[in-house]
């Protein structure tokens, strides 16, 4: 309801403000001393509260990255828990300044609804999960006719779901709910069948289950999930620096620039390195970005690189223990690929 | 003196255009016109400039784009390839359904619950009370929570049914029941029912016209019953049985075959009713007490028994007080149904939010929803008003 109502004051402000969303966000986001972001509500990994209330995730961290790379430190940004249905409008109105929110990058969310992707900071794909103690023998997502199956309202998963099915010809009953603590609740107290949502998803809301080694996630991949960061459209510059924010930690973790090493490698020859970190004599890749010339040492000082981040929040450092995968580097066979900077 | 007052009148007339109350009226009254059509144009050509700002798409072409995603209930034919204008009719109609069934359980509750509340009989006055109170004073989510986490996901799974009488049974995904098939020569039954309705009405109104004249009284109420269904069975037997039932069985998931009532519309449908009889009663009591205690003393004087008392002196008189707050009471319970989106049942709201996310079409979703809430409360209460002018005193 909170949400719901937050969202109607968005919509009330693109109405009300003489210009909602104001085309200088930098300028905006300097002035007002911290960078608002979008988060999910509460999924283990990606965007969730820890215990001494402080925001940790994979989406969270991104956001830190920005707010290095703008301010030099890592703490100056305002987290907005969002829900699916929500999380549009409260990027298309202002309210915040990024949408990091496992969010999949879609044509028809860069053109109709107005934003731009900066990135894939995960690439997903859609699965199912099972309670397999109550459904013993089913081990594919093609022997799921004619089950209830829990997904999200609003996402890109209920139309994956609904593809899915029909392509297969099989018969289902969506369970739809708005929040996904109410989709968890509802799965887990055996309202459905089956959950679907990304497969990062499943794993992490397995670990929020009653018992969750009695539910399995279906091996099959039914969709891809390129899920990353957002911003409003028509503001080139900020897009540039969440762009190349992304980039920086995906370089960063290339050239073995980590947290611990990178005051270290300032004083490295390396001239890839001295480019990136900004000691480069005459650089200038930071202010033609609009930010000062260590934005990379800020960025890595705050979150360590993209593969740090991975590891802590959803890979071996984490609870969840999600493998690197396709989202490796592409020099280790994944598909992250930093863009130059130079 | 005349000629004084004359002159005084004069001098007024010549000083007053500010201080004339008439044109003082229209003045600020088209002042405030001015000012609001100038702030409706402020606020749309606002909207428009901003959203043309952010590269969002506007209008309402949308709604011929196809769906994508599918609907757990509905009533009219839809899949994930129709429209969004088709899924925010299945919305409709599922808003509707829940509104209807909600009210006519929430009117009856309500009167029963009301008529106790003033009851001699001790206990049945302390349990209305109770109910009354603690219904009235929860808020409409909890009561829904409390159906939909309280009682319904309590019930068994699929496997466990609960078995109830006619092949139906309950669990933790709804209530099943057998489905209705009709075949060749169904027709005949129906036939049986309009014919026993129609003949229905034509014996109360000769009852009717009867008692007028003599005085005798004709029981209606039981030739009525017998009539409609008198009618139809010998229609059914007629047709030789057309109908087979098709019920429920278990399948590797679910129940399948029969009617499935999810338990999202279960929880909606209980608590909007239970929620909504507790205002209703206290509406029903206050038009009760309001009619003034001679009216049941002389009724009684003339020898009628205390359930014809309260049928046909009281309450006739108490529907005057009671239907205006109850037209509000139904407009509640119709606004109210948009918590469904808490339970995940799919209705105006919760399918409209879908659609809002997937196309991100904001004011024009939220103007749908103005429209339709709008309209189905305006509809309401015309009826309302149509029916309370009907009851209303006749003054002759």
């Amino acid at each position: 309801m909170k949400h719901t109502i937050a969202a109607i004051l968005g919509i009330a402000a693109l109405g009300f403000a003489a210009s909602a969303a104001s085309a200088d966000t930098l300028d905006d986001v300097k002035a007002k001393g911290f960078i608002q972001c979008g988060v999910n509500t509460g999924l283990a990994g990606f965007s969730a509260p820890d215990d001494k209330g402080e925001w940790t995730g994979l989406d969270v961290d991104f956001c830190r990255a920005v707010a290095a790379a703008v301010f030099g430190d890592g703490s100056k940004v305002k987290f907005t828990p969002l829900s699916a249905k929500d999380r549009f409008t409260a990027l298309q109105s202002g309210e915040i300044d990024i949408l990091s929110r496992n969010t999949t990058w879609t044509v028809n969310r860069d053109t109709a609804l107005g934003l731009n992707f900066a990135g894939v900071t995960y690439f997903d794909g859609q699965g199912f999960m099972i309670n397999a103690a109550k459904l013993p023998g089913v081990n594919s997502a093609l022997q799921l006719s004619g089950a209830s199956v829990c997904v999200q309202a609003g996402t890109t998963t209920e139309l994956n779901l609904a593809d899915y099915f029909k392509a297969n010809n099989l018969e289902y009953n969506p369970v739809v709910f708005e929040k996904i603590e109410e989709v968890n609740a509802a799965y887990d107290s055996g309202r459905c069948d089956a959950y679907t949502t990304d497969q990062s998803g499943l794993y992490a809301i397995r670990l929020t289950l009653a018992s969750p080694a009695d539910h399995v996630v279906l091996p099959e991949i039914i969709s891809k999930e390129p899920l990353g960061p957002a911003v409003r459209q028509g503001d080139d510059k900020w897009f540039d620096i969440v762009k190349w924010t992304y980039f920086a930690l995906l370089n960063a973790e290339e050239l073995g620039i980590t947290k611990a090493n990178v005051e270290e490698m300032k004083n490295s020859a390396n001239p890839e390195i001295k480019r990136i970190l900004g000691t480069e004599a005459e650089t200038k890749i930071g202010t033609d970005l609009g930010l000062a010339n260590d934005w990379v040492v800020n960025i890595v000082k705050t979150t360590g690189n993209y593969g740090e981040i991975f590891e802590n929040n959803v890979g071996a450092g984490s609870p969840l223990k999600i493998s690197r995968g396709i989202n490796a580097l592409w020099t280790k066979g994944g598909l992250q690929y930093g863009m130059p900077i130079r | 003196m005349t000629a004084q007052d004359v002159n005084r009148a004069g001098e007024s007339s010549r000083t007053s255009l500010i201080y004339d109350p008439r044109v003082r009226s229209i003045f600020f009254q088209v002042l405030l016109i001015l000012l609001l059509v100038f702030g409706i144009w402020w606020i749309v050509d606002n909207t428009i400039e901003n959203l043309r700002r952010s590269n969002i798409s506007t209008g309402f072409g949308f709604l011929r784009g196809r769906a994508g995603f599918d609907i757990s209930v509905s009533l009219i034919p839809y899949s994930s390839d129709s429209t969004y204008g088709r899924a925010i009719l299945v919305g409709l109609v599922n808003t509707l359904v829940v509104a209807v069934t909600g009210i006519i359980t929430a009117t009856i509750l309500g009167f029963l619950v009301g008529v106790a509340r003033l009851s001699r009989n001790w206990l049945l006055r302390q349990i209305a009370t109770v109910y009354v109170e603690v219904f009235r004073n929860i808020p409409p989510l909890l009561v829904i929570f409390f159906w939909y986490l309280g009682v319904l996901s309590i019930l068994p799974a699929p496997r466990d049914s609960i078995e109830l009488p006619m092949g139906s049974y309950l669990n933790s995904r709804g209530f099943y029941f057998p489905r209705f098939i009709w075949e060749q020569g169904a027709w005949l039954v129906f036939a049986g029912f309009v014919v026993g309705l129609a003949l229905t009405w034509f014996v109360a109104r000769r009852a009717r016209a009867r008692q007028m004249a003599t005085g005798q009284q004709f029981p209606v109420l039981w030739t009525g019953l017998g009539l409609i269904f008198g009618f139809p069975l010998l229609g059914f037997a007629l047709a030789g049985f057309p109908l087979t039932l098709e019920f429920p069985v278990a399948g590797t998931f679910n129940l399948t075959g029969g009617v499935n009532v999810s338990p999202e519309f279960l929880s909606l449908y209980l608590a909007l009713s239970f929620y909504t009889a507790a205002f209703i009663a206290e509406i029903v009591r206050a038009g009760i007490l309001g009619v003034s205690g001679g009216q049941s003393e002389a009724a009684a004087a003339l020898g009628l028994r205390p359930g014809k008392v309260l049928r046909l002196v009281i309450i006739p008189q108490a529907l005057r007080i009671i239907i205006p707050p109850l037209t509000s009471q139904y407009l509640n319970l119709t606004k109210n149904s948009s918590l469904a989106v808490a339970i995940g049942y799919p209705d105006l709201y919760a399918i409209g939010g879908t659609i809002l996310n997937q196309t991100g079409q904001a004011i024009e979703i939220v103007v749908i929803f103005m429209v339709i809430y709008l309209s189905i409360s305006l509809l309401t209460s015309l009826f309302m008003n149509w029916f309370n002018a009907r009851i209303a005193l006749k003054e002759r």
